[in-house]
């Protein structure tokens, strides 16, 4: 008995010196430069995550015999968030800077692989300088090399939420994890993204930049559109990875989970909000405040194209994805990258069952030569089609003016919104008053010599147009389906969407549509 | 140099800030007009006003100067 229980001891022991150094990371000088950087160590980030801390790790031993590379860089996790199993994988930026080597990639893959077995949610937490250049062979081109990684979440993109908190570098090709989840938190400062870095092309081509210009949080979540969330700090990233998680449900089959109703936040009312002159701006932030759960709101892209708003929300404790024209910004005109943002964000809601609200006040698309040029109608076909094809409740409020194709893009009647519904103060036409009058009657008007007589046919020809486009004149004729007090209209929606929850469209029979990208 | 740019392509609609006025960030600094609506644009920093470099009725691309800051 005795030498059975040393036996035990000596290979238990040895198991712990094992975990030890694998619970260790990377060397001491590598975790001091992190906290200088305010970066946690990778377990620290798990443990910050994970519902008590908790979580179950496979492939822990990966590379233990090389002694420098615990786990291989990489821990890979399953646990519980919120409640919710999900899948985690978490670069260790102390050992080696996070790069991969193959074990690290075949780690990824598997828990890739877990994810979808178990039909649950995959984090990527990233903080990593990308491959080991030195193994390439074993990690770069193969069949389970790091393309197999972007395969796969291809695969698994709209069957699982995939979910992507950049908390370091993630560098040429590891810069595509990002790129294929449904959501991007970047810590302001240290997330970076980018396929070459500033050193690279000073070399390559002779551009001298920072990394922040190259590729930093800021620049990401307001100019290219690649990051969603920009997060102050570590802890606040984590919390608003938590937060994003909580209003989807596991995979696609499942019905997106209901929080407790609260009430929404006391302020002015939309008559206060929402002014009579359809060419002064007002907040919609403020209008949407109105409609949904107090604090629920959990904005997608806040900085990126601010004259389309994408965001969270719910209305009394059921999700709703936002999509609305901002016209304190550009005059909520649409253009390239709202187009873009808008389709992005309408094909997220769309895969996990999340009822859409489109809140119109829209001039239309941009014009200009600028515009042209940047294929405003290719974009614009973007949201059109992401739009046209979402099959969960839509719900169309025209809040203000729907002008041209912005009522298009906003669920118009023809797209099939589940009701277009108009406040009494919403306009839609063609385009708006000046415009039609100038562009119909423009030899006329030119041909009127007295001022004073030409001010007044314009007028007059304006009033008869506004009279034309009267709101329940399109009421009478059953172009929209409801005109609603404005103070009303959170009740309103609130009731129409417990009524849509069993909406179903059935698939057209083909592959896939032809996407206009 | 600190300085605040257009954000659209239009025509300057009304002009909110003189010369040496204090400006705090989000305040808007000008007016413009474009697709029929009227767009404020706003200081992103606080600042004092050097110098305005439009005026009522320009027509103006994104990204033209519209005033700079001391």
């Amino acid at each position: 008995m005795t030498s059975n229980t040393e036996e035990q001891k000596g290979y238990n022991h040895k198991l712990e010196q094992q975990l030890e150094k694998i619970f260790a990371g990377g060397q001491p000088k590598y975790h001091e430069k992190a906290a200088q950087q305010g970066k946690m160590f990778v377990r620290e980030r798990l443990a910050m995550l994970f519902d008590d801390g908790k979580y179950t790790e496979d492939g822990r031993f990966a590379n233990c015999e090389a002694g420098d590379l615990p786990a291989d860089g990489v821990v890979t996790a399953m646990g519980k968030v919120g409640g919710q199993t999900v899948c985690v994988m978490a670069n260790d930026s102390t050992i080696k800077a996070g790069s991969w080597g193959s074990r690290t990639v075949e780690k990824i893959i598997r828990i890739q692989e877990t994810a979808e077995m178990h039909r649950v949610p995959m984090l990527y937490l990233v903080d990593s300088a990308g491959a080991r250049i030195t193994d390439q062979l074993d990690m770069f081109p193969n069949r389970r090399g790091a393309g197999r990684i972007f395969h796969n979440q291809v695969r698994l993109s709209g069957f699982i939420p995939q979910i992507c908190v950049l908390f370091g570098p993630s560098a040429a090709g590891g810069a595509y994890i990002p790129a294929f989840c449904d959501i991007v938190i970047m810590v302001k400062g240290n997330a970076s993204m980018y396929l070459g870095s500033p050193r690279m092309a000073e070399k390559v081509i002779g551009q001298k930049v920072t990394l922040e210009e190259m590729g930093g949080a800021e620049m990401h979540c307001s100019i290219s559109g690649c990051g969603d969330v920009l997060a102050e700090n570590e802890e606040e990233a984590i919390s608003e990875a938590k937060r994003y998680l909580a209003f989807f449900p596991a995979n696609f089959t499942e019905p997106a989970p209901i929080a407790e109703a609260v009430e929404a936040k006391v302020g002015r009312t939309l008559e206060e909000i929402i002014p009579e002159n359809q060419n002064a701006p007002f907040n919609m932030y403020e209008a949407i405040d109105t409609l949904i759960d107090e604090e629920s709101f959990f904005e997608v892209k806040k900085k990126f194209a601010p004259e389309l708003i994408t965001g969270l929300a719910r209305i009394n404790g059921k999700s709703v994805g936002i999509i609305a024209n901002q016209p304190k910004a550009k005059g909520g005109v649409l253009f390239v990258d709202s187009a873009d943002k808008g389709a992005k964000f309408i094909n997220l809601c769309d895969a996990f069952s999340i009822p859409l609200l489109f809140l119109a006040d829209v001039p239309g698309f941009m014009i200009g030569t600028k515009v042209e040029k940047e294929g405003i109608i290719r974009h614009g076909a973007k949201l059109i089609m992401a739009m046209s094809s979402a099959t969960v409740p839509k719900i169309s409020v025209v809040v203000r003016k729907a002008y041209g194709a912005g009522l298009y893009a906003m669920a118009g009647p023809a797209f099939e919104p589940d009701v277009c519904i108009a406040l009494p103060t919403a306009q839609i036409a063609v385009m708006g008053p000046e415009a039609a009058v100038n562009a119909v009657y423009s030899n006329k008007i030119e041909a009127i010599e007295d001022p004073k007589e030409r001010r007044a046919y314009v007028q007059q020809k304006q009033q008869e147009y506004k009279e034309e486009i009267d709101i329940y004149r399109l009421a009478s004729e059953m172009i929209i389906d409801e005109i609603v007090k404005p103070s009303d209209l959170r009740e309103v929606l609130a009731a129409r969407f417990e009524l849509y929850s069993t909406k179903t469209i059935p698939q057209p029979p083909r592959k896939h549509p032809v996407y206009p990208v | 140099m600190a300085q605040v740019l257009s954000t659209m392509t239009g025509t300057v609609f009304t002009i909110e800030v003189e010369v040496g006025q204090e400006v705090k960030k989000g305040d808007t600094v000008v007016i413009l007009e474009s697709m029929k609506m009227e767009i404020p644009v706003e200081a992103e920093m606080d600042g004092k006003v050097a110098s305005i470099a439009v005026k009522e009725e320009d027509f103006i691309d994104e990204g033209d100067l519209i005033l700079t800051f001391e």
